[in-house]
C-alpha cells in the first residue's frame, strides 16, 4: 500500500473467519480499503457484538456512527467500529434501521455505548432499545428535530438571540437575508441533474430507439 | 418558644419538614457551563452529600457546531479548516486523521520529505498541547507558577506553526498529499536549536510540581481507573496508557513514518491523575526524541505529491503552465473526486485516539464524515471516576483528563 494511512494486522483470513462464526446473523461482508465490515441483522446485534468482545477479542467499542441514506428503504445505517487491542486489528460492524424500529442497546457491553447511543439518536433519530438514559446530548435544551439527517437543512429552523424587551434569549424562525448559496461544483459532465439546453433532443431520440443517441 | 425549642432538638416539624431535619439531603451544584477550571463550557450537574461526590452528569455540547453537517456540504479541501477548530489546542493532529483518510480512498503516496514534516509537526502540536494540559492541570489543583513557565514552550511553539504556515493555531497546512508548503531551511534549524534548549526549561517548571507534596496530595490515588475500566469505557491515548496499557496508535498502527521512529511508550502503574499526568511529562520527552530524529533523517525533496489531479500546482508554476493553470482553477472550484467507499482512520492525537470515519459517494464532497472524539468516551466516564471523591477533586479529574470542548461537542 502506498498510501500513509495506518497500518494494522493483515486482514487475511479475518473476514472469512468471523463471517463463519458468526454464522446467519452476518448479512453482508464487505472488504475494501483494507477494512472489513459485516451488515448483521438488527435483532441479533448484542448476541454478534457479545461474541466479538468475548470469543474473537474486539475488546474496544471505538465509534458509534449514524449515516442516513434517504433513499433506501431502512434509510439509516448505524455502524459499530470495533477494536482489538490484542490482535491491534479494527472491524466495523453495521446494521440498517428506520425511524421508527429500535436497535437493541449495547451499553450492556461496553458502558462507552451509552454516549455514543444518545449522539446517534440526537443527530439521527434513531431509537435504542434498552438504552435507559436516551437523552438529546449535543444539541440544545428543547430542541426539535434531527439535524445530520439529509433532509434537515443546514441553516435549521430556529435562530437564537438575546432579546433586549424581553430580557432573556428568545427563539425565531430562521431569517437569511440572502438567499442560501448551495453552489453546484460538479461539471456538467458528470453532476448536471438539471435539464441543460438541448436535452429534450437527446432524450427524445433515445425514446425513439436511435442507437447513436443514447450512446452519446 | 415550643417550635424553637425543638428545633434546637432536632424534632422535625411534620408540616415543614425542611426545619430542624434530621437528615441531611444531598443537595446538587451545577459546575460550569461558565467555570475556569471547567476547560471550555462543560456543565456538570453534580449531586454531593457534604463535599462528597455522589453522581455527576455531564452535560455537553453547548459548543455543538454542526461540524460533521457543514464539512457534507463542503469540498474536501474546503472542509479541512473545519478540523483545526475541534480541537483548537493541537490542530494539526485533527488535520492528520482527515487528510490520511482522503489519501486512504484516493489512495496517493505523500513524497517522504512530506512525510517526515507532518510527523514532525504532528509531534510539535503533542509538545504544544501537552503545555497547555500540564499547566492548565497544575492551575487546577493549586500551583501558579508551572503553567506560567510553560506556557512560553507553548508560545514557542506556536511561533513554529507561525512561521510554517503563517496561522499561529488554525494552521491548515497539512493538505491531502502532503503539506500545503516547505518551510525554510532556517525554521529547521531554529527548530532543533529550540529542542536543546527547551527540555531543561520543561525539567525546571517540572521539578516544581512532580514531586511536590501538595500536587500529590492532589492527585495520587484521585479516580484511579482499571484496565479493565479503560478498555471497557472506551479510553485512549494517555488515559488508557496511565492506566497501565501500553497502547500508542503510533507504535500498533504506524502511519507515515512513525515505523521508522524510536520512542518509547510510557504507561502508569496506578491509574489514577498523577499517572495520566507524569504519562504526559514523559510524553514531552518523547516528542522531542521523535522531532530530534525527523530533523536527522529528513530528506530533500518535494512536500507533496506531485499528483495534478489531488494536489494544485504552485503559484509560479501556475504564472507559466496553462495546464497548471487549469488543474488550479479546477482543484479550487470543483475540488478533487474521491472514488465511493468508507474509511475509517484513526491516528493518535496529544488527548487520544482521533478518528474520522469517512463516507464518500464518489463526488467531490464527503457524504458523511464522523469524526470520533477523544473527549466523549472519557467525559463519559466522568461519573465513575468521581464518585466519592470530594468536590476540588472533580478539577484535578477533569484536568487530567485533558477535555477540549471544540472536539467533544463539534
Amino acid at each position: 500500500m502506498a498510501n500513509g494511512a495506518p497500518t494494522m494486522s493483515s486482514n487475511e483470513g479475518v473476514a472469512a473467519t468471523l463471517a463463519k462464526s458468526l454464522g446467519a446473523a452476518v448479512l453482508d461482508t464487505v472488504e475494501a480499503y483494507d477494512e472489513i465490515s459485516f451488515t448483521v441483522d438488527r435483532k441479533k446485534l448484542p448476541d454478534v457484538m457479545e461474541k466479538l468482545r468475548t470469543k474473537h477479542e474486539y475488546q474496544q467499542l471505538v465509534e458509534i456512527a449514524g449515516v442516513d441514506y434517504p433513499d433506501r428503504p431502512e434509510r439509516f445505517e448505524v455502524c459499530y467500529h470495533l477494536l482489538s487491542l490484542t490482535k491491534n486489528h479494527r472491524i466495523r460492524v453495521k446494521v440498517t434501521t428506520d425511524e421508527d424500529t429500535p436497535v437493541p442497546t449495547v451499553t450492556h457491553i461496553w458502558e462507552v455505548a451509552g454516549w455514543l447511543e444518545r449522539e446517534v439518536f440526537d443527530l439521527y433519530g434513531v431509537l435504542f432499545d434498552g438504552n435507559t438514559d436516551l437523552r438529546r446530548i449535543l444539541t440544545d435544551y428543547g430542541f426539535q428535530g434531527h439535524p445530520f439527517r439529509k433532509d434537515f437543512p443546514l441553516t435549521g429552523y430556529v435562530e437564537m438571540r438575546y432579546s433586549e424587551e424581553a430580557k432573556r434569549v428568545v427563539y425565531e424562525p430562521v431569517k437569511l437575508a440572502q438567499d442560501f448559496r448551495s453552489f453546484d461544483f460538479m461539471s456538467p459532465w458528470e453532476g448536471a441533474d438539471y435539464i441543460l439546453p438541448g436535452d429534450e433532443k437527446s432524450d427524445e431520440k433515445s425514446e425513439d430507439g436511435d442507437d447513436k443517441g443514447a450512446k452519446e | 418558644m415550643a417550635d424553637y425549642l425543638d428545633e434546637m432538638d432536632g424534632i422535625a416539624d411534620e408540616a415543614d419538614p425542611t426545619v430542624g431535619d434530621l437528615e441531611i439531603q444531598n443537595y446538587t451544584i451545577n459546575f460550569g457551563p461558565q467555570h475556569p477550571a471547567a476547560h471550555g463550557v462543560l456543565r456538570l450537574v453534580m449531586e454531593l452529600d457534604g463535599e462528597v461526590v455522589e453522581r455527576v452528569d455531564p452535560h455537553v455540547g453547548l459548543l455543538h457546531r454542526g461540524t460533521e453537517k457543514l464539512i457534507e456540504h463542503k469540498t474536501y479541501l474546503q472542509a479541512l479548516p473545519y478540523f483545526d477548530r475541534l480541537d483548537y489546542c493541537s490542530p494539526l493532529a485533527m488535520e492528520y486523521s482527515y487528510v490520511l483518510a482522503i489519501e486512504k480512498l484516493l489512495d496517493i503516496e505523500v513524497p517522504l520529505r512530506g512525510q517526515y514534516l507532518r510527523v514532525l509537526f504532528a509531534e510539535l502540536t503533542r509538545i504544544c498541547n501537552h503545555m497547555l494540559n500540564i499547566g492548565a492541570h497544575v492551575m487546577d489543583v493549586g500551583a501558579m507558577t508551572p503553567n506560567i513557565w510553560v506556557f512560553e514552550i507553548r508560545e514557542q511553539c506556536l511561533a513554529f506553526f507561525e512561521r510554517a504556515s503563517g496561522a499561529r493555531m488554525h494552521s491548515a497546512w497539512f493538505r491531502p498529499g502532503g503539506v500545503h508548503q516547505d518551510v525554510p531551511l532556517k525554521l529547521l534549524t531554529d527548530m532543533a536549536d529550540w529542542l536543546d534548549e527547551f527540555p531543561s526549561f520543561f525539567e525546571d517548571a517540572m521539578s516544581l510540581v512532580i514531586d511536590n507534596r501538595i500536587f500529590k496530595q492532589r492527585n495520587v490515588d484521585i479516580a484511579t481507573v482499571s484496565k479493565d475500566d479503560a478498555v471497557r469505557w472506551g479510553f485512549s491515548g494517555p488515559m488508557i496508557r496511565g492506566s497501565g496499557i501500553a497502547w500508542d496508535l503510533r507504535k500498533s498502527q504506524p502511519y507515515d513514518v512513525y515505523d521508522r521512529m524510536e520512542f518509547d511508550v510510557p504507561v502508569g502503574t496506578r491509574g489514577d491523575c498523577y499517572d495520566r499526568f507524569m504519562v504526559r511529562v514523559e510524553e514531552v520527552r518523547q516528542s522531542a526524541r521523535i522531532m530530534r530524529q525527523c530533523l536527522n533523517e529528513m530528506p530533500d525533496g518535494p512536500v507533496a505529491s506531485s499528483d495534478r489531479k489531488v494536489v494544485p500546482p504552485k503559484r509560479g508554476e501556475m504564472k507559466q503552465s496553462m495546464e497548471a493553470l487549469i488543474h488550479h482553477f479546477k482543484l479550487y472550484t470543483e475540488g478533487f473526486h474521491v472514488p465511493a467507499g468508507e474509511v475509517y482512520v484513526a491516528t493518535e492525537s496529544p488527548k487520544g485516539e482521533f478518528g474520522v470515519y469517512l463516507v464518500s459517494d464518489g463526488s467531490n464532497k464527503p457524504y458523511r464524515c464522523k469524526i470520533r472524539p477523544t473527549a466523549f468516551s472519557h467525559l463519559q466516564a466522568m461519573d465513575f471516576m468521581t464518585k466519592g471523591h470530594m468536590l476540588p477533586d472533580a478539577t484535578a479529574i477533569l484536568g487530567a483528563m485533558d477535555v477540549v470542548f471544540g472536539e467533544c461537542d463539534r
